[in-house]
């Protein structure tokens, strides 16, 4: 029993007994300022410190009960917050309060060292002296070392195919492909109304494919006579019926804002609209830039009506797809 | 002092130099100066920062799946997604925001971290650039620092895109058209490496992740480390507050005791801020986007504040790729996406060169300059920060074309021209400004130096008594 309380009464002891002084030191041996002691502030720190192992003893708290919590983010994140900046201030009140601050003045390094860059010059030139063909030395080493690195290099060309980009121009669209929905449902001339427009894809493709830059369209109905594509786009309409690559040429987001007059009366064409940049094709043209930093076409896909009123591809895009790259304009969309 | 021989500190020094004989070293340590300003605590957010991205982001690749292979996504936690198809990436970082106990408070850290990150980089160059501190002899201090800020960007970038939400996919596609429009090399660099033309191959996602959790946070690691190590090498700059503060003398406070406990007050200060940040302020709330599939896309999108400069630069730039003929030369996201940045970063890069060059100042630099003191330097850095703030606006135009009804097509114009315009303007009136400040320092110099004089003069005449002495070393 005593023993017992021995212990507890030495813990108490150790724990919030202060520490037995020290004999001073003299004064004029001391690296660090004698400052007098600072009962408040260091109440103050243990006060801030005890906060803070309390709001880190609630984040455990709440995490270990965050089921029946209402907000369970703000309360974690309000606790450790806490408990971090409880343990700031405490810091904070020691570097302001309990430890010496004092300004020291020092001389900044030298601006160089002769002494030794003499002595590493010499080390290096005398070291050297042996060789009598310097150039051609120097030539080798690095002929040697480049050549070694870009060995080291050479299997990251297995990253991707560097030089075969055929893929660029591939499109899974060919003569006679029904254009469908996203649930695989082949559109009909009918569904398609006035102001509105409407995803597609060509028939058959799986959800992979489905990605492919060259797969999606945007496809939408205008009244024929509003229509002025340029000559060599003459027919890919079907009935004012468009469809186009949903790929901007710009920066190859998906053009998902349709502006048809009905909607702004303030606007007197219809716009296909990219929302990342608002690049602004007209599709009354052949998917002409009217605005934004797009630089080529919208590609068009020719359209005709089979006899049970669906929508079929007459053939492929009249340019690539997608984001333009050097010499885009040379090319052409290929099955 | 303690009965059984030497104290407890005395002994733990001791051991530890005897196994590493690092006393010399640890006692320069303690003692190394740190001049005293609120701005050169910008750097340390930053380091700090890091050090919170670091961490939350340990825990973060716990629950993430580097993989886009499709799932169907049944989680019952959030109904709206609930039979959509999205890659395995997204589906695993929905799970980790709402059905991972403590797991959004992680994630929301680990975004605000890395915008508080870039932040603080950001200012902290401010302060460098205003104060010269990059001039000889710590131009590679600097650059170390721009480069740190380059593969700070990009590894930000790579994070954003990784949870492979809509947004994500957006801003991916965006930096797949940049590097395409690269003339000559852009079609088959961005092939090679995305393993096929957009969205790319499955091996993809894991390459961007080993490089988002482990090449650049290494790279920006090892950097950081020499950075720090130049800095203390050639020691802290310092401002010329006191006539003590000289060319070869450096006053400051020694790292121990003095700027210790600060200097881990700011950490925890700077982590807890994070924390609380992450649980307070919802951050990119990815379960409201939904997947990405190259066919969707959302209007309003916004990135990041960082990259909003590059957004901005992409929609100024008018509608036109440069075309000899019908062979096309450089595709348009060039200008907005590569050329912009370049410049801005080819500028922080040269102009501690160019500074030389044109002023002629060779010479060593530990004192600081204000801005007032340099006003070409301070012109040309309020040009630069006002050309590449104009951009970011023209950024969120659409946003102000939402909030405010003015129509979009006008504001690009307007921005089109003033962000050449303004710019001018700023520098020229930032030069004149700085002209006059420092005029009127010299009337304050010169009316003290006067007054002094006058007291010195008075003084030996007797026919004063001696006053505070400090007055007269002013």
């Amino acid at each position: 029993m005593s023993r017992a309380r021995n212990a507890i009464v030495s813990a108490l002891v150790l724990l919030v007994g202060r520490r037995r002084r020290r004999r001073p030191k003299p004064e004029d041996t001391r690296l660090v300022p004698a400052l007098p002691p600072n009962p408040a502030a260091e109440l103050a720190v243990l006060a801030l410190l005890g906060l803070s192992s309390l709001s880190a003893l609630g984040f455990i708290l709440v995490y270990a009960f965050g089921d029946s919590l209402p907000a369970e983010t703000p309360l974690l994140g309000t606790a450790l917050g806490l408990a971090f900046l409880f343990l700031a201030a405490a810091l904070i009140v020691v570097g302001l309060k309990l430890v010496p601050t004092e300004e020291i003045a020092e001389e900044y390094p030298p601006h160089e060292h002769p002494g030794e860059q003499q002595v590493i010059a010499e080390l290096v030139d005398e070291s050297g002296s042996r060789f009598t063909r310097r150039r051609l030395f120097k030539l080798g080493l690095l002929g040697a070392g480049g050549t070694l690195g870009l060995a080291l290099l050479t299997p990251a060309v297995s990253f991707g195919p560097l030089f075969h980009v055929g893929n660029f121009l591939r499109t899974p669209w060919r003569r006679g492909r029904r254009l469908v929905d996203e649930n695989g449902r082949p559109y009909k001339a009918s569904d398609i109304e006035k102001n509105d427009f409407y995803l597609a894809f060509p028939e058959g493709t799986n959800d992979e494919e489905k990605d492919q830059m060259a797969a999606s369209l945007v496809v939408i109905r205008l009244p024929p006579d509003q229509l002025r594509l340029p000559p060599h786009l003459k027919g890919y309409d079907a009935h004012g019926i468009l469809a186009y690559s949903r790929i901007c040429t710009h920066a190859g987001c998906a053009i998902t804002l349709y502006r048809a007059p009905l909607f702004q009366p303030d606007e007197p064409r219809p716009a296909l609209v990219c929302p990342c940049h608002y690049s602004t094709f007209d599709p009354t043209t052949g998917g002409t830039v009217t605005f934004g930093p797009a630089g080529r076409d919208l590609p068009l896909l020719p359209l005709y009506v089979d006899s049970a009123g669906y929508l079929r591809a007459k053939g492929n895009f009249d340019g690539p797809v997608g984001p333009s790259w050097w010499g885009v304009r040379l090319w052409k969309a290929q099955p | 002092m303690s009965s059984r021989g030497a104290p407890l500190t005395r002994r733990a020094v001791r051991w530890v130099d005897q196994r590493t004989a690092s006393a010399p070293l640890l006692r320069k340590t303690l003692r190394y100066l740190f001049p005293d300003h609120w701005s050169f605590l910008l750097g340390e957010v930053a380091l700090y920062a890091f050090m919170v991205l670091v961490a939350t982001g340990i825990y973060l690749t716990f629950f993430f799946v580097d993989s886009t292979r499709e799932v169907v996504f049944h989680g019952n936690y959030y109904p709206p997604l609930y039979g959509q198809r999205m890659s395995e990436a997204y589906a695993s970082v929905v799970h980790l925001s709402l059905a991972t106990r403590a797991g959004l408070l992680l994630r929301q850290t680990h975004h605000w971290a890395a915008n508080v990150f870039i932040a603080a980089i950001v200012l902290h160059l401010f302060r460098i650039f205003f104060t010269g501190a990059y001039r000889k002899p710590r131009e590679l201090t600097y650059w170390l620092g721009v480069t740190m800020l380059m593969l700070s960007l990009l590894e930000a970038y790579l994070g954003y895109s990784l949870v492979d939400d809509l947004m994500s996919g957006m801003g991916l596609v965006i930096g797949y058209s940049v590097g395409l429009s690269l003339p000559f090399v852009g079609q088959n660099l961005m092939n090679w490496l995305f393993d096929g033309m957009f969205p790319g191959s499955p091996k993809l996602w894991p390459r961007m992740y080993i490089a988002h959790v482990l090449i650049f946070p290494v790279l920006i690691g090892l950097l950081l480390g020499a950075h720090l190590l130049l800095v203390a090498m050639r020691h802290h700059t310092q401002f010329r507050r006191t006539k003590a503060q000289t060319e070869r003398t450096i006053v400051g406070v020694p790292a121990f005791p003095g700027q210790a406990p600060r200097s881990l007050g700011l950490l925890a200060g700077t982590a807890g801020f994070l924390f609380l940040l992450g649980g307070l302020v919802q951050i990119n709330p990815i379960w409201l986007w939904g997947p990405y599939h190259t066919y969707s896309s959302t209007n309003g999108a916004q990135p990041d504040w960082y990259l909003g400069w590059l957004i901005g630069a992409l929609r100024l730039v008018p509608g036109w790729d440069f075309t000899i003929g019908s062979y096309t030369v450089v595709p348009n996201p060039f200008w907005g996406g590569a050329a912009f940045p370049l410049v801005v970063f080819g500028f922080l890069y040269f102009w501690p060169w160019l500074e030389r060059r044109f002023s002629g100042d060779h010479a060593f630099h530990n004192l600081l300059d204000r801005p007032r003191d340099a006003p070409v330097r301070t012109a040309i850095g309020v040009a630069m920060v006002s050309w590449v703030f104009l951009v970011f606006m023209a950024g969120s135009a659409d946003r102000v074309n939402v909030t405010f009804g003015i129509d979009y097509v006008s504001q690009i114009w307007v921005y089109r021209v003033i962000v050449w315009v303004l710019p001018v303007a700023f520098g020229f009136a930032t030069w004149w400004i700085c002209k006059e400040l420092r005029a009127s320092d010299l009337v304050v110099l010169d009316r003290h130096e006067a007054e002094a004089e006058a007291r010195l003069a008075r003084l030996r005449r007797g026919d004063e008594p001696p006053g505070d002495p400090g007055a007269l070393a002013e």
